[in-house]
């Protein structure tokens, strides 16, 4: 062996780190549960039962995008269930008012009200970033303070009661509305999945996002300016959490305080987690993301049909965050010895 | 007219620093340096760990603002760099420490930060194109899709210099280059070099190694403790000049005369072997009351031998000895115990919490022991006055031992590391790089702390890459290359040819 060849043995001895190595075990229990299901009751394999679960994972979906992103840029952002709640309520209010003041001009009233709730969630995600960027506190301390002043604003602005009122139009034409079969939240979750596949992959933004994640230290050295891309990181995370919300008020009929919340910011991490994004920062794929989020929406919809008590469907979740998590650092160390 | 415009940038000089000063805090890290480099020019800057080099190199490359002096580049007086702007009129850098996204592609960092882009959407195809033309050009083997965390070392190094050479370049700053990279590619880089010189790019060139500085240098500029000592021509230097004017002393003045008197075996080492394979089957033994010193180059293993038998790196055949039982491979807590202390080569990565005080860094490995923590309930009097008496006979410098490490100079550091070696009771002493980081002084102090050891009967093991330092500090010395022990040298036998030579014998017979 000369010299030359030695000091780098162990090029050839990488396993593929291709699609498989990346999705993980998440392929594998996806499979597990639907096969499992499938047998279990036939119910689950109804059509109304496969919507269900397509709705869901829309929802949840969007909001891990944006979850997905803030981490991949080393931060997180806890404040995304509180701003689908906030997002709703604004939207509907806004709907309302404007159904009285301007009545029957349904496409001035829905403008309003989607501008109303996607300039909220904007808001609240632009103070988020602005506050990790320019006053350095942590992405987790900050969106903890908006995570509580975001849900008690909500809860001010509706005093815990759904807020009706919207045009039929926007409820029954969108929100329920089905094309080809599929509800409207599907293809929104698509279309907003291939912008953000885009945006990972070939834009700057993206490239940054990674870059500031992978190493903040070699991207300032490199003339990446943070600052912004930071902003823009939880800017996307409350606009996208935001936009769960419009589609769940559309879909439900009436504005609530009560949507998103605790467990969709919980879930939209554990989406994130599963799907290979890296805590550290740096590692992540959107379409990923997706096919885990798809999974938790089986699984939550598995243990309701399954008649399994409420309270344990969390400690399912907990349980499978971890492995998940401990198998991610697994692969992690094994490649640090290379 | 021609030759007279000619002569007239050769003497305005590419770079010129004057009085450039750099504080830190607590540290006063540049003083007042000064530093010309023309165009076409290799300007070596020579100095000891911690005189400063890299702290000028960040400032050049723009990432620490200097607190005073001028700085004019290419005859213009420049304000307020920033590495954006430093890499825009054609300075770059090329770091130790690299400046890479261990997650991104080789070529997505080649381009970070000036990615070719339009509204905002990349353009892969011209990238991947661009990289693949420079990475021919500069001849390296190195695939441009790779994730950089799946590189070897020399791999990502060479990554580095192609991202400081994407562009126009005009100065260019190589900090150690030729660390991490083998004869042949050193070889090429060397070609590089002398073609970017006669294309008129100016280098500084930062490196120890004096057959580098010899091949390379056109000029070579002296630091010493953030000063400018002196500028000199290459070809008129001598080796023994610059390494008198770097240390400040003759060299043979840096290591004490250390009485060794060897005694029983302490440390007894078989067919050592660990699980990631970086040592394999060493013997290898350390007596009380001597210093036994390890050399090798960078990455040979031999700081993870020590790493094994403290029990920090898996061991997965072989056997640890302590006065003669042999133990079992538990963890560092066991061999605290057993009276084995190892002090760590990074001591920010493995040695010291940056963020609290000496008095508990240096009482951390001690926590067991009644004297500091009865039933887990601290004995803070205890441990400050047996701190407080360690340390003043380290002579910390202050002598306030609430101060936090992360205040510390790397000296300081290394003597809060020393002070939990008399914190307890301990027979067997692991040294790791005891020297990388510190100045000279602290060194002395280092060596004087080290003779002491030995003196009370302590045995010693010393690993280092900083061959006169094992060579004047060891009574045996063990040469290791590519994870196994070369040569076994004491005596009259133990000088820098033999060592030297071990290392080519090791490569014939494998060649063979």
């Amino acid at each position: 062996m000369s010299s030359a060849v030695a000091a780098y043995p162990r090029l050839e001895r990488h396993p593929g780190f291709g699609l498989l190595g990346r999705l993980g075990i998440l392929p594998a229990l996806l499979l597990a549960v639907v096969i499992g299901m499938s047998a279990a009751d036939p119910h689950f394999y109804g059509p109304i039962n496969i919507l269900n679960i397509l709705r869901n994972t829309a929802f949840l979906t969007i909001v891990a995008f944006g979850q997905s992103l803030v981490i991949i840029g080393g931060g997180f952002d806890l404040s995304v269930g509180a701003i689908v709640a906030l997002a709703s309520v604004v939207a509907a209010k806004a709907m309302a008012g404007l159904g009285a003041s301007v009545p029957g001009q349904d496409a001035t009233i829905i403008a309003g009200g989607v501008a109303a709730g996607l300039g909220c969630g904007l808001a609240a995600g632009i103070v988020n970033g602005l506050c990790v960027a320019k006053l350095r506190v942590t992405g987790f301390v900050v969106t903890l303070g908006t995570m509580s002043a975001v849900t008690g604003l909500g809860l001010m602005l509706t005093n815990g009661i759904p807020v009706y009122g919207m045009p039929d139009s926007f409820v029954k034409g969108f929100g329920r509305a089905q094309l080809l079969g599929l509800p409207t939240a599907v293809y929104a979750a698509l279309l907003i999945l291939a912008l953000m596949i885009f945006v990972q992959r070939r834009t700057l933004f993206g490239r940054y996002n990674y870059a500031i994640g992978g190493n903040v230290e070699a991207a300032v050295v490199s003339g990446v300016s943070i600052g912004w891309h930071v902003i823009a990181a939880y800017a996307v995370s409350g606009l996208l959490a935001a936009a769960t919300g419009l589609l769940l008020t559309a879909q439900v009929g009436s504005g609530q305080a009560s949507f998103g919340g605790d467990r969709m910011m919980l879930q939209s991490i554990a989406a994130a987690v599963i799907g290979g994004v890296s805590l550290r920062g740096g590692v992540g794929r959107v379409e990923i993301v997706a096919i885990s989020a798809l999974f938790l929406s089986i699984l939550s919809n598995a243990v309701n049909l399954l008649h399994i008590d409420s309270r344990i469907q969390p400690i399912i979740l907990g349980l499978i965050m971890v492995v998940a998590v401990a198998l991610d650092e697994a692969s992690r160390r094994r490649k640090a010895r290379v | 007219m021609n030759s007279l415009g000619t002569a007239g940038r050769q003497d305005a000089p590419l770079l010129e620093l004057k009085g450039i000063s750099k504080r830190f805090t607590g540290v006063r890290a540049l003083d007042g340096v000064d530093l010309d480099v023309r165009a076409g020019e290799l300007h070596v800057l020579f100095g000891e760990n911690g005189a400063g080099k890299s702290t000028l190199i960040n400032v050049i490359s723009g990432s620490f603002p200097p607190d005073e002096g001028t700085f004019r580049f290419g005859g213009e007086e420049i304000h307020d760099l920033t590495p954006h702007r430093a890499r825009a009129i054609g300075i770059s850098p090329v770091f130790q420490e690299f400046s890479l996204v261990p997650s991104l592609s080789v070529e997505d960092n080649l381009f970070l930060g000036r990615e070719i882009a339009a509204g905002g959407v990349l353009n892969a195809r011209r990238m991947r194109k661009r990289a693949r033309t420079l990475i021919d050009e500069l001849g390296f083997d190195l695939d441009p899709s790779r994730r950089v965390d799946d590189l070897s070392r020399a791999h990502q190094q060479m990554t580095e210099i192609a991202k400081a050479l994407l562009g126009r370049v005009r100065l260019l700053i190589l900090d150690e280059p030729t660390a991490s990279l083998t004869e042949r590619e050193t070889g090429r880089l060397f070609e590089l070099i002398v073609k970017l010189k006669t294309e008129g790019v100016g280098l500084i060139y930062v490196s120890h190694r004096m057959r580098e500085i010899r091949a390379l240098a056109d000029r070579v500029t002296v630091l010493r403790d953030g000063r400018h000592i002196r500028t000199l021509d290459a070809a008129s230097a001598s080796d023994g000049d610059l390494v008198e004017l770097m240390t400040g002393r003759k060299i043979d003045v840096l290591f004490p005369a250390i009485p060794h008197a060897p005694g029983a075996v302490t440390l007894d080492v078989e067919n050592l072997t660990t699980a990631d394979g970086a040592v394999q089957g060493v013997n290898f033994h350390a007596r009380a009351g001597e210093i036994t010193g390890i050399a090798g180059l960078v990455g040979c293993g031999k700081s993870e031998l020590v790493r094994a038998i403290y029990g920090i790196d898996a061991i997965v055949d072989g056997m640890v000895r302590l006065h003669g039982h042999s133990v079992e491979q538990s963890g560092p807590r066991e061999s605290l115990r057993r009276g084995v202390a190892y002090f760590p080569a990074n001591r920010v990565a493995e040695g010291l919490a940056l963020s609290r005080p000496i008095r508990e860094n240096s009482s951390m490995t001690a926590l067991d022991l009644d004297r500091f923590a009865r039933l887990g309930f601290l004995r803070p009097r205890a441990e400050r006055r047996a701190i407080s008496v360690v340390m003043e006979r380290l002579k910390l410098r202050p002598p306030d031992i609430e101060r936090n490490a992360g205040a510390l100079s790397g000296g300081n550091r290394q003597k809060v590391m020393l002070g939990r070696a008399l914190t307890r009771d301990l027979q067997v002493f692991l040294f790791d790089e005891p020297s990388v980081g510190i100045d000279v002084g602290a060194k002395v102090e280092v060596y004087e702390f080290m003779k002491h050891l030995v003196e009370t009967g302590a045995a010693v093991v010393v690993v280092s890459s900083e061959l006169p330092e094992v060579l004047a500090l060891s009574n045996r010395l063990y040469v290791m290359h590519q994870g196994r022990i070369a040569a076994e040298l004491s005596g009259d036998d133990k000088t820098e040819q033999n060592v030297l030579a071990s290392f080519f014998q090791d490569h014939g017979r494998e060649a063979a």
